[in-house]
Formats: C-alpha cells, sequence, structure tokens
C-alpha cells in the first residue's frame, strides 16, 4: 500500500475541509476503499477518517416526509430495522443478501453506492490496459472473461458490471441522495448519482471533489410494502449478483397501477427499467405480462460471448421477482 | 486523553514514507507530493494511538497504512486471528470491536483506536476456562486444520449477539463470511446451537 495520511473527522466541516486538496478518499467502513488500496488501484494520498460522523449521520428515521437514511448507517442496522423490513422490504433485502455479517457490519450505505466494480481487470493492475484504472488505456475485458460482465449500458470503453445491491432498491423507490459539499448541500435524485461509462468510464459518479454524502431519502410509497429483492448469484449466499432485480407493485385487484423495476448484476450502473415499468402499466400481472415486461427490460441488451447467458437470466429473475411481489399482501 | 480530539490516536509525529531513499534525502519531507506524477516518496506520519484488546491498552507508534490484523499478530504477537486472504473474502481474521464481528482485515488499526477489540485470545477466563462456543467447537469436532477456527468462533459470538443464530438455515446463512477449506460447515452449526442458548445474558464486549 502507499503512503497516505491519516486523519479523522468528527464534524461535516472538517471532514469537507481535511478533503479539500487533491488525491484525498473518505473513509467509512473502509471495506471498498482499503481492499483496493492494498489492491494498488485506489491511490489515495490523504485518508479522511469519517466514521466518528456516525453519531450524526447514522440514522434510520420515518415519517411523513418518507424514510431517511444516514449515510454513516450500517448495512447490518439497516437490514435488520424491524421499520424498514416491514415498509420497505426491497431495501432490508438488497442489503441482507449483499456481502457477508461482518462486512454488513462494517460497511455504511454512503460507502456502499460508491462500491467499485468487481471486473477483475479493473482490480488487477498488472492488465495494463483498463480505461477506468487508466483513462486511454484500453478495455482488457472485451477481448477476455466476460461472464460477470454489463449487457446493459456499455460503451466500446468499458463494460464492467455496476456490482452493489442496495443501490437497486434506492433507484426504484425513486430515492434521493443528499451532499455536503465545499459549495454547501444540495439533494440530487438517485438516479443521477451514477453515470453511463461512455467515453469516460473513470467517472462514475455525479460527485464533485470532496463531496460527502451524508444521506438518502425515500419519499412515502405505502405500497412499497409489497417489494422485493430477488438476487441471483453463483452461489446461494455471500457472493455477487449475477442478475437481480428490485420490484415495488401497487396493485388494484389483479391490475397493476404502477410497476418500479430496477436491475442489478447486469448493467454499468444501477439500472431503472422504465420500459418495462411501462408495459406493465395498467395490464393484469400475468405470465405473458410479466414476460413481455422482461423483453422490454432486455431489448437494448449487448453480450459479448461469456456473458451470452444474462439476458435470458436476467428475463427469468424479473419475471420471478415480480410474481414473488404480486404474492405479497401489501 | 480528554484533551485528544480524536479517542485514541494519542499525536503524530514525522517522518520518511516507504520509500526505497536513504535517510540523507532531507528534501523530501518538504517535497509537494503534488507535483510528482506518482508520489512513491512522500511525508508521512506515524500515529501514536491506544489499542484497547482483550480489556488491556497498549500504545502503538504505527504507520498508518498498519492494519488492525498486523497491528495483533506483528506488534501485540496475538497470532490467533488468521491472515487468510488479506482481502475481506474468507472471515479468518475476524474479531469483535465494540462487541460487533469485523474484519481486522480491513481495518486501519488507527480506525479502531478508542474501540475495545476482542479476539480469541480474550475469551477463555484467567483460570482457562473455555468460553462456552470454544467448549461447543471441541465438543462437536467443528474444525478439522483448524486455521479458520479463531474467526469461525468470534464469528458465531458475533452472529449469536446479533440474534442471527435462530434456525440452521439461519446460521449457514449468517456465518456465510467465514469460509472453511476442510469443510467443517456441519459441525460448526451444531456447535453454534449448542452454544447459543448457554450464551444467553452474557455480552462479549471487551476481553
Ligand atoms: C468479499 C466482499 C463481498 C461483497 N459482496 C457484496 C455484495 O454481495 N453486494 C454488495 O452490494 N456489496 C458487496 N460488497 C461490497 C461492500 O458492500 C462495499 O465494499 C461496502 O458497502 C462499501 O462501504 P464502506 O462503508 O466500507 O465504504 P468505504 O470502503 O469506506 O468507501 C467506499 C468509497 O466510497 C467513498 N465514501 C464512503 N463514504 C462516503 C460518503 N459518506 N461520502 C462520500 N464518499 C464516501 C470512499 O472514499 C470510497 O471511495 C462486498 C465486499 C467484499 C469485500
Ligand atoms: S470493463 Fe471497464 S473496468 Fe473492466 S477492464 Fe474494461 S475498462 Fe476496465
Ligand atoms: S484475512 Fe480478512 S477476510 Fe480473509
Ligand atoms: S478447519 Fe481447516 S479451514 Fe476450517
Amino acid at each position: 500500500m502507499r503512503p497516505f495520511t491519516y486523519d479523522r473527522a468528527d464534524a461535516v466541516p472538517a471532514a469537507l475541509r481535511a478533503a479539500g486538496s487533491g488525491a484525498s478518499s473518505y473513509l467509512a467502513g473502509g471495506t471498498t476503499l482499503l481492499d483496493l488500496m492494498k489492491l494498488d488501484v485506489m491511490r489515495p494520498e490523504r485518508v479522511v477518517d469519517i466514521t466518528p460522523l456516525a453519531s450524526r449521520l447514522g440514522g434510520i428515521e420515518a415519517g411523513p416526509q418518507g424514510l431517511r437514511l444516514g449515510a454513516l448507517a450500517h448495512m447490518s442496522a439497516v437490514a435488520d430495522d424491524a421499520m424498514v423490513r416491514r415498509d420497505y422490504p426491497v431495501i432490508a433485502e438488497s442489503l441482507a443478501l449483499a456481502a457477508s455479517g461482518q462486512l454488513r457490519n462494517m460497511a455504511t450505505l454512503g460507502g456502499n453506492v460508491l462500491q467499485r466494480t468487481r471486473c477483475n481487470y479493473f482490480r488487477d493492475v498488472s492488465y495494463a490496459a483498463c480505461n477506468k484504472r487508466r483513462p486511454g488505456s484500453g478495455c482488457s475485458a472485451l477481448d477476455g472473461v466476460t461472464r460477470l460482465h454489463a449487457v446493459l449500458g456499455t460503451s466500446e470503453h468499458c463494460i464492467a458490471s455496476y456490482p452493489g445491491d442496495f443501490a437497486q432498491a434506492l433507484l426504484a423507490l425513486d430515492g434521493t441522495v443528499e451532499l455536503e459539499g465545499p459549495q454547501g448541500p444540495r439533494r440530487i435524485p438517485f438516479a443521477e448519482l451514477h453515470r453511463l461509462p461512455g467515453d469516460t468510464p473513470h467517472l462514475e459518479t455525479t460527485l464533485a471533489p470532496g463531496e460527502l454524502i451524508t444521506g438518502f431519502g425515500v419519499p412515502p410509497l405505502p405500497w412499497a410494502r409489497r417489494s422485493v429483492y430477488l438476487k441471483v448469484r453463483d452461489r446461494e449466499s455471500y457472493a455477487f449478483a449475477v442478475a437481480s432485480a428490485a420490484v415495488a407493485l401497487d396493485l388494484d385487484g389483479g391490475r397493476v397501477r404502477e410497476a418500479r423495476i430496477a436491475l442489478g448484476g447486469v448493467a454499468t450502473r444501477p439500472w431503472r427499467a422504465r420500459e418495462a415499468e411501462a408495459v406493465l402499466a395498467g395490464q393484469v400481472l400475468d405470465e405473458a405480462a410479466a414476460q413481455r415486461a422482461a423483453e422490454a427490460a432486455f431489448r437494448d441488451a449487448r453480450t459479448h460471448g461469456d456473458n451470452d447467458f444474462k439476458p435470458e437470466l436476467g428475463r427469468r429473475t424479473l419475471v420471478r421477482a415480480l410474481f414473488q411481489a404480486q404474492r405479497l399482501g401489501a | 486523553m480528554t484533551t485528544q480530539p480524536t479517542p485514541g490516536v494519542v499525536g503524530r509525529r514525522s517522518l520518511l514514507g516507504s520509500g526505497a531513499v536513504s535517510a540523507a534525502a532531507p528534501l523530501l519531507a518538504v517535497a509537494p507530493a503534488a507535483a510528482q506524477p506518482t508520489p512513491i516518496l512522500k511525508e508521512t506520519a506515524v500515529l501514536d494511538l491506544v489499542l484497547r484488546v482483550n480489556g488491556q491498552e497498549h500504545r502503538l507508534a504505527l504507520d498508518p497504512r498498519v492494519t488492525l490484523l498486523d497491528a495483533l499478530r506483528e506488534e501485540l504477537g496475538l497470532t490467533g486471528a488468521k491472515k487468510g486472504c488479506d482481502q475481506g473474502q474468507c472471515g479468518a481474521c475476524t474479531v469483535l470491536l465494540d462487541g460487533r464481528r469485523v474484519l481486522s482485515c480491513l481495518t486501519l488499526a488507527a480506525r479502531a483506536a478508542g474501540g475495545a477489540v476482542t479476539t480469541i485470545e480474550g475469551l477463555a477466563t484467567e483460570d482457562g476456562g473455555l468460553h462456552p462456543m470454544q467448549q461447543a467447537f471441541l465438543d462437536h469436532d467443528a474444525f478439522q486444520c483448524g486455521y479458520c477456527t479463531p474467526g469461525q468462533i468470534m464469528s458465531a459470538i458475533g452472529c449469536v449477539q446479533e440474534g442471527h443464530a435462530g434456525t440452521p438455515d439461519e446460521i449457514r446463512e449468517a456465518m456465510s463470511g467465514n469460509l472453511c477449506r476442510c469443510a467443517a460447515y456441519p459441525n460448526i452449526v451444531a456447535a453454534i446451537e449448542q452454544a447459543k442458548p448457554q450464551m444467553a445474558g452474557r455480552r462479549t464486549e471487551r476481553g
């Protein structure tokens, strides 16, 4: 690991000040940052430990404004929260099915949404070509092993998949991100946090340098009780999604008033499947309608050989998730 | 300690980083790292910190890069926590930090300063009486080579304390972050089921 200066911030202004200079990184749970620093993929010169902010930014609150989750809340705390499990099951499930017990105790929501891709060529610096790691160097995955790579939102410069789970839940529920930066506070739709790779895959988010995530908001949505996170992976536990679906359904008898769908494991960023949502609106949710929605979600999929199976796996995952949500009592 | 803004971190002093340059390069201490494209040599600070492990306080001067796992093993001689992968993937390095199971390989020692660390060495009583989870692992032969065992036991205690040991299925899910190459899994689940009721009312917070 390269040398760095360690700082600990116990208030937001102190954190912003400490991170103000050049190559600095906030340290929350460290489960992405330290891992990638050991691999020499991330190279901050200053590490600003923000874990003391948990006393102010670690809360889980529900009210008429909806749900508010502090950026420093641990994955495990939110996954185990009785209110979140009852009113926003898709959030609790996306967190409970992620990583391991130890990692969920360490990792925070803010760090979680900013986790980096698991593309092996990104994580292994002995591969010279990786546009995400070294802009302009090429992409080793394009003629490498692509089994876990994305089929939606790819570009000729990067096909790495976004690996997280929680982001899909936030996206499906129209979540927001609260930020504090040198320019003051702002709030953006969660849908605007992550970028498509395009020709700048090294730019993954719309955060300004040094900007701090302070929390997440989810607007009130009574029918979020009818929501699920379905995660399909290579082993039954402790593995990243090969394909996943976050689904929330507003049902009027057998008919869909509104459907919310976000897909994981298959796309370069957290992926909202609005075409699939549109297919379902006003329809009776039966096998044919679910299948049409799934077709719509993957219409633009582009595969790369090893991941040719992914659109079909993704479609089946979505169909199953839709029926799982339908069966829930809301 | 009361005047310290950062709990556990009691001060820092300057020295040269891990660059392969002799001590006769005084300019390095003032060279602005930002001017170099790949700054390998730069000023870093040694952190003076207090680690509280198994009820005992240790004052250490550490490079900021030192993980809790390396501090335990290399500085304090507590080699119970194992380095399996050093990447957060195997669970062999699991310890309790303020009563919650964490991976010491992905925790900076500096970050753990101010908290209470419990390692496998801190479980038994002074007179050698084993923690119910240790005894249960013995009773059920819940290991073969033993390499993963300290991590399994610490994780198992965390799993019970978190309330995730309700059923064998729940135990298997909650323990999935601890890999065992010897595949002692069925016996590990049985051991946790045995120890769980014996742990009622008992909480391992610090040694
Ligand atoms: C073995 C393993 C398996 C995993 N499996 C899964 C899985 O199945 N599903 C899943 O979703 N995830 C999985 N993960 C990823 C894990 O969930 C993330 O590493 C974790 O959530 C990151 O959170 P953290 O608090 O540790 O972040 P850190 O590592 O501390 O930070 C991550 C990044 O975010 C920045 N950052 C952190 N907090 C803030 C903030 N408040 N504001 C601005 N920037 C911030 C940091 O500077 C850094 O760049 C796995 C990780 C490992 C190691
Ligand atoms: S897919 Fe993206 S992250 Fe992976 S090697 Fe190519 S450019 Fe790098
Ligand atoms: S050594 Fe820490 S998880 Fe493997
Ligand atoms: S007992 Fe050998 S690895 Fe678990």
